[in-house]
């Protein structure tokens, strides 16, 4: 065991964690943790574009920007937290601009902007331009560009360190932030990481559903590791389905393509969108989109011989036009399907996407450990964390823009917190969680396989809490993920070495899945209503009166070591906004 | 009732049979166990529309839990896995089973030039250094407008191609000049540099420049063009390698 000590330590290196080391490495000594390399983030997989209201096409300001997060988010947003999200959106896009983001440009040479799902002008009266993009790979050019600056910055990286646990230790009855633990997947080595500030910038943990535009490694080990050591879960409910993932496969075609014109068309070619949205039609928001596709595939409208696709049509588009804005998407449409988008409708189906729940924080991006009590020292940005700017369903466009703005202040304030703070004592023994649940699946004799127990966690969590749900099948689920949960207990992995172990790592994964979609199941069962993400047939109305409030999931252990999850709820953040019905 | 799934369309699928029985040829090396690397083959059921990442997946998952790769996004975006497949560098996650002539078997090995870790797994350090030694990063002088720098849509257009590079390094690890001598710069770097000595926004254009035209920088490529072939992003490789000599000669970018 290796014992180190930095400053403030980053846990990811996709967008949010290395936005916030650009700006931690130049206050604070600064180490970043990935269990990939930086420029494998799944940021990189974004395509549309980074919302701000620089109003550079056409009339656009903050103020519509926040309104329009607060309603896509089905008033379950904390609207001081989507005000500072879109007021500091302008900033964050020029900043970009300045580290050399290639954006695509207007003739007036300023940064181009292009319509998304949910974003309007003057409050829902028309579709706006307000996302900054640059082709369909909006992503790839962040995540890029963010790397480029931590190699001008000479940020410190750890790639392939999979943080395993978070240390907390109590100090006169304040839970503190200790530092991490994490496996280096070259040795098998076990680190100790001793700092003063630690940000997780983790990601998200699609790779519980089945249909997915999720990388494989996106398995919410930041989550579980805060949620073991009795850190809640907010909101872990509402996920995102996006309306466009390819058919079967889930790769993400960009809402862009819709921004761009296209359009969704049932088998009788029908655009469909006209009936559930008039005003914003295939552009309204993601949830509705989602829910509307499924509407359509279970009245019989489907395409294909199955009925169980639709069409996303984009043959009206002249072929210039989608060369220039839609490169990457109609690549995947010719390489994965084989079909030619310039002629050809695109078949299509929701896909799990984002996770708007996560580890709860406050504007500044300091981890709570309960409603109002900050952890000290420990800090969250990105998809793995919960401001929370998505409420019950974010925004296209929100994402790239929320790891901007709250991984730049994340990164600040967990740097200015180090600068002043002292290292809390590590606890005894730092690292025994973490060898004893690695020796204990290196060393098992089991006889489940974790391959076989990720695909009937993928299979139940896509029949059972997707775009629909009701208590039957949240119940179902359930039942199911506590006895996947027992089953874990007796899994056994094949490569037993030190070097480059990823069957060891890929049982870890799974086991932070497993926890991650209890969660997410019971917080769904208790939410008796239908908001944004989170869709109950029995309950379908959205009900403000009891469930106007954050879910606050905990974890508890009792006597004889078996767990149990706690909810508990935490109200939302009403400023200037009164919740309305949602209509688009 | 649930949201549908996939269920139905996987069983109508299985009595389709669309499935083929396919072997992987696979370069084997775990230091943990031998000195040496060996072939070994591994017999797959797998539909013919699906990925080699699938398949190399379904032996992990199905029968050697100890088979070593990277990968992350599997569609072509993060660029984790890169390999040699049937004698070529590509993403494994790009690669469709039924354009490889699945009937035969198809290998795979460690992309080259690197060295190998274990299995399919080589240290990216060397391709990274290369990376980082070019100035990746635009570099500006004077005093920082307000808003957003302008630039026109030709300009922006001018370095598109070289924007769209992942860093899996299947360019690098295709050229011969790179697998006899690993101080080379190699495609990828020079494609980065090409990124930024035309971006008209920057003004480092002369110093990386002079960091290519050292005795391990441009006119060290051999135009083989197999740089060009091998990469999964369609970047002109080689094209840009040219510009960036041409701009050597002329100081002109």
């Amino acid at each position: 065991m290796k014992i180190h000590k930095y400053d403030t330590v980053i846990v990811g290196a996709g967008g949010a964690g290395m936005r916030a080391a650009i700006e931690s490495t130049k206050r604070s000594r600064t180490a970043v943790l990935t269990k990939l390399y930086p420029t494998r983030s799944h940021t990189g997989a974004a395509q549309g574009g980074m919302a701000a209201a620089l109003a550079n096409v056409e009339e656009d300001n903050w103020e519509w920007h926040t309104f329009d997060t607060i309603k896509g988010g089905d008033y379950l947003v904390d609207q001081d937290a989507a005000e500072i999200l879109a007021k500091e959106a302008i900033d964050a896009v020029l900043d970009l601009e300045k580290m050399g983001l290639p954006f695509n440009r207007t003739p007036d040479g300023t940064i181009d902007q292009r319509r998304f799902g949910g974003h309007s002008r003057n409050h829902g009266e028309a579709p706006v331009r307000r996302s900054c993009y640059a082709a369909d790979r909006t992503g790839h050019m962040i995540l890029q560009t963010l790397y480029q600056n931590c190699v001008k910055e000479g940020v410190e990286f750890f790639n392939e360190f999979y943080v395993l646990d978070q240390l907390i230790t109590e100090v006169d009855g304040i839970k503190k932030s200790a530092g991490v633990v994490a496996y280096e997947l070259a040795t098998g080595e076990i680190h100790v990481f001793q700092a003063k500030s630690v940000i997780y910038a983790s990601g998200g943990t699609g790779k519980f559903f089945k249909v997915t535009s999720n990388a494989h490694t996106l398995t919410g080990d930041g989550q579980a590791a805060c949620y073991r050591r009795g850190l809640p879960l907010e909101d872990m409910e509402f996920f995102q389905f996006h309306p466009t993932g390819i058919w079967r496969m889930g790769i993400l075609l960009t809402e862009g393509a819709r921004g761009e014109g296209g359009i969704l068309r049932n088998k009788d070619g029908e655009r469909f969108m006209e009936k559930y949205a008039p005003v914003m039609k295939d552009l309204a928001s993601r949830d509705v989109v989602s829910r509307s596709i499924y509407t359509e595939i279970r009245e019989g409208r489907g395409c294909g011989p199955e009925g169980d696709h639709v069409y996303l049509d984009l043959t009206h588009l002249p072929p210039e036009q989608l060369d220039a804005k839609l490169p990457d998407i109609t690549e995947f449409a010719r390489t994965y399907l084989g079909i030619e988008p310039y002629t050809d409708p695109i078949p299509i189906q929701p896909t799990a996407h984002y996770a708007m729940g996560g580890i709860p924080t406050n504007v500044e991006g300091e981890v709570l450990a309960d409603n109002d009590t900050v952890v000290p020292g420990l800090y969250a940005a990105g998809e793995v964390a919960c401001v929370s700017v998505h409420g019950a369903n974010r925004l296209g466009t929100n994402s790239l823009l929320d790891i901007n703005v709250f991984g730049r202040r994340a990164g600040i304030a967990a740097a200015e917190y180090a600068q002043k703070a002292d290292f809390v004592e590590l606890p005894e023994d730092p690292a025994s969680l973490v060898v004893e649940q690695v020796e204990r699946l290196r060393n098992s004799t089991g006889t489940e396989r974790v391959a076989e127990l990720r695909k009937e966690l993928q299979e139940t969590m896509d029949a059972n809490v997707m775009v629909f749900r009701t208590e039957q099948t949240i119940k179902t689920a359930v039942e199911k993920i506590a006895e996947l949960r027992e089953r874990y207990k007796n899994v056994s992995i094949q490569d037993k070495g030190k070097r480059f172990n990823t069957d060891l790592l890929e049982a870890v994964e799974l086991g932070n899945l497993l926890d991650l979609a209890e969660v997410m199941a019971v917080s769904a069962l208790a939410r008796k209503e239908s908001r944004g993400g989170h869709y109950r047939e029995d309950f379908p109305n959205r009900d403000d009166v009891n469930f106007m409030r954050h879910t606050m999931a905990y974890r508890e252990v009792d006597a004889a070591g078996n767990d149990s999850i706690r909810l508990d709820y935490k109200p939302v953040v009403q400023t200037r906004y009164q919740p309305m019905e949602r209509k688009y | 009732m649930a949201t549908p799934t996939l269920e139905k369309v996987d069983s109508a699928a299985q009595e389709a049979s669309p499935y083929i029985t396919v072997v992987f040829r696979i370069r084997r090396f775990n230091p943990e166990v031998s000195a040496e690397a060996t072939w070994q083959d591994f017999a797959v059921e797998i539909d013919p529309k699906e990925r080699v990442l699938d398949g190399l997946h379904k032996i992990k998952w199905d029968q050697d839990g100890s088979l070593t790769f990277r990968r992350s996004c599997a569609h072509g975006i993060c660029g984790s896995d890169a390999m040699r497949i049937n004698g070529k560098n590509r993403l494994a996650c790009k690669t469709l089973i039924k354009d490889i002539n699945p009937s035969k078997p198809i290998t795979v090995e460690p992309i080259k030039g690197l060295t190998v870790l274990k299995d399919l797994v080589v240290d990216m350090e060397p391709f990274f250094q290369a990376y980082r030694d070019v100035m990746p990063f635009l570099i500006t002088k004077g005093n920082e407008p307000t808003r957003e720098r302008l630039q026109s849509a030709e300009d922006r257009e001018r370095f598109d191609d070289t924007t769209k590079c992942i860093l899996c390094a299947a360019c690098t690890s295709s050229c011969p000049v790179f697998w006899n001598d690993g101080q080379y710069f190699g495609p990828a770097a020079i494609v980065n540099a090409h990124r930024f000595i035309f971006d008209s926004r920057d003004e480092a254009g002369e110093q990386r420049l002079e960091i290519l035209n050292d005795k391990d920088g441009v006119w060290r490529c051999r135009t083989t063009f197999n740089c060009t072939d091998a990469c999964p992003r369609g970047i002109e490789v080689t094209k840009a390698i040219q510009e960036v000599k041409r701009a050597l000669i002329t100081r002109r970018f």
